[in-house]
This record gives structure tokens, C-alpha cells and sequence, in this order.
């Protein structure tokens, strides 16, 4: 089998991944996207495992831990994205601004106008 | 690890059955990022990511084919429909999913995804991989995990740990507010 296929696949995923995780404005497809591209990373991991076939299995037993870590992930985004909701009403992502530093000066969210420094 | 050569555009058994379930991969994930209907964007990414597995067990990793589908099909799915069923996601067709910076995000992507696609083939293009040896049934696997990897193993079961407590302590309504 051609290693360039996994390979491409990967990429393939990536790209959709960063598209969706540039474009969605719901925080939950955000994450969908996210878990994209980390599935991206494990086919990679495992294809270059399956490659070079070493003793320490290590693309193998990456891509397992990186498993784990999306499930810590999701669970983790779940709960902040719960709190956002219950706070807010609303999960678009590009409502929360609060933190951010204001660009437009006709910004509807706009919580502080930034001063002069 | 067997180096030998063979043109892209011949491919073997092995290949073709790869290529179409990570074409299926690749259709459902399109869909995910481009559907109206969040609900349907959970599906398909159900959809995606169990054709992963299907691509993990071409690949004769067997293991992490099953891993992918216990965790991300049974568990990261559900999850995922929880969260839409808990912040009342709108059934029907909703317009509001998608920012206005699309053409800004497609052409970043595509740039990325063009980049590293010239970068494989060039690099990878007629690179052949063994998949007819058991390298990722569960007793190599289980052996590689708890003879090399045992500290990150036990590390990773404290990060789950924790995380599992920073949810419940995050989603705890808090006293005074409210």
C-alpha cells in the first residue's frame, strides 16, 4: 500500500478541519472541527507507525493518547460551552467578545473603548 | 520497514479499498464544516470518523481502529448531540451557523491543504508501506503501552482525572451569582 495515501487523507482533513474551525460561528461545530483535525494528526501518526513498524510502536501509542485527549477535551469544551450558554443565551463564538481588543470603533459588543495608550 | 517503490497511479487491492473509505471520510467531513442542520453535521461527523476506523484497519492497525470507534463514535458523538440538546440547538435548517469571512477561510485552507498535498507527493509519492504484518493487534499494542509507555499511560489517566473534576467543578452553579 502507498504510504502518500494515508498521508493525503490527513491533509485532506486538516484543510477541512481549518476551514470549518475558521468559518462556523456555533461553538459545538467549532469543536467538531477540531476533533477533524485531530483525527488528522492520528491517521498521519498511525500510516508513519505502520511505516517504519518500530518496537516502540510509537505512532501507534500516540495517536491512542491523543484518543484520550480529545475525550478530555470535548468533555472539558462541553462544560465551558454549558456555562457560556447558561450565562449568555447563546453559543456564536464571535458574540463573546468581551475580552478582546476593540477594532472597530463601532463595534455592537463592544464592552470598553479602547483608550488612547 | 520496507522501502520499495511504485508509481501513484498504479495502485494495489490495498489502495483502492483505503482510497474509498477515505473518500467517505472526506465527503462526510465536507459536509460536516458546509451543512445548515447542526444535528446533521454530528451525524456526518459520526459517519467520518467511523470510516477512520475503517482506514485504521486497512492500515492494519487494528487496535486503534476499534479505540476510534469505542471513543470517538460512541463516546465524543453522543457528547457532542448532548451539548447541542442542552443549548436548544434549532432543529431545522439554521443560517446563522457560518460566518461572513468564508472566502478568507477557503482560500487560507486550500492554501494549507495545496501546501502540504505538493509537500506528501513529492516527498511520499511512490513510497511503498507493509500492511500485511500484525503491527497493531491488541497484544502489541497492550505490550508496547505498559513496557515503554507506562508513565505517559499513568500520566494521561491523571489528565483525565482532572479534567473529568474541572467539568463538574466548572458546570456546579455557583452560589450569589445567577
Amino acid at each position: 500500500m502507498h504510504l502518500s495515501l494515508p498521508l493525503l487523507l490527513s491533509v485532506a482533513l486538516f484543510g477541512i478541519g481549518s476551514y470549518g474551525l475558521l468559518v462556523r460561528r456555533n461553538l459545538i461545530l467549532v469543536l467538531m472541527s477540531v476533533e477533524l483535525m485531530l483525527n488528522a494528526a492520528n491517521v498521519s501518526l498511525v500510516a508513519f507507525d505502520v511505516f517504519w513498524a518500530d518496537v516502540l510502536r510509537a505512532g501507534q501509542s500516540l495517536a491512542i493518547f491523543v484518543i484520550t485527549i480529545a475525550a478530555a477535551e470535548i468533555g472539558l469544551g462541553l462544560a465551558i460551552l454549558l456555562l457560556l450558554y447558561r450565562s449568555r443565551g447563546t453559543i456564536a463564538v464571535d458574540e463573546a467578545i468581551e475580552l478582546r481588543e476593540s477594532v472597530y470603533d463601532d463595534e455592537p459588543g463592544q464592552a470598553t473603548p479602547r483608550t488612547s495608550a | 520497514m520496507r522501502v520499495s517503490e511504485q508509481s501513484l497511479l498504479s495502485p494495489t487491492g490495498a489502495d483502492l479499498v483505503f482510497a474509498l473509505f477515505g473518500l467517505v471520510a472526506i465527503v462526510s467531513a465536507v459536509m460536516v464544516v458546509s451543512t445548515k442542520q447542526i444535528v446533521h453535521a454530528g451525524l456526518w461527523l459520526a459517519v467520518s470518523l467511523g470510516s477512520l476506523a475503517g482506514c485504521y484497519l486497512v492500515m492494519s492497525a487494528d487496535f486503534v481502529a476499534w479505540m476510534q470507534l469505542l471513543i470517538y463514535v460512541g463516546a465524543v458523538v453522543v457528547l457532542l448531540l448532548f451539548g447541542m440538546m442542552l443549548t436548544r440547538a434549532p432543529i431545522g435548517p439554521s443560517e446563522d451557523l457560518t460566518g461572513k469571512n468564508r472566502a478568507a477561510a477557503l482560500f487560507g485552507s486550500v492554501g494549507i491543504t495545496g501546501v502540504l498535498a505538493v509537500l506528501v507527493v513529492d516527498a511520499y509519492g511512490s513510497t511503498m508501506m507493509n500492511v500485511d504484518e500484525p503491527v497493531g493487534t491488541g497484544s502489541v499494542i497492550g505490550e508496547a503501552m505498559f513496557r515503554y509507555w507506562v508513565l505517559p499511560f499513568e500520566a494521561l489517566s491523571v489528565l483525565l482525572l482532572a479534567a473529568l473534576i474541572g467539568a463538574i467543578a466548572i458546570s456546579k452553579p455557583r452560589q450569589g451569582t445567577k
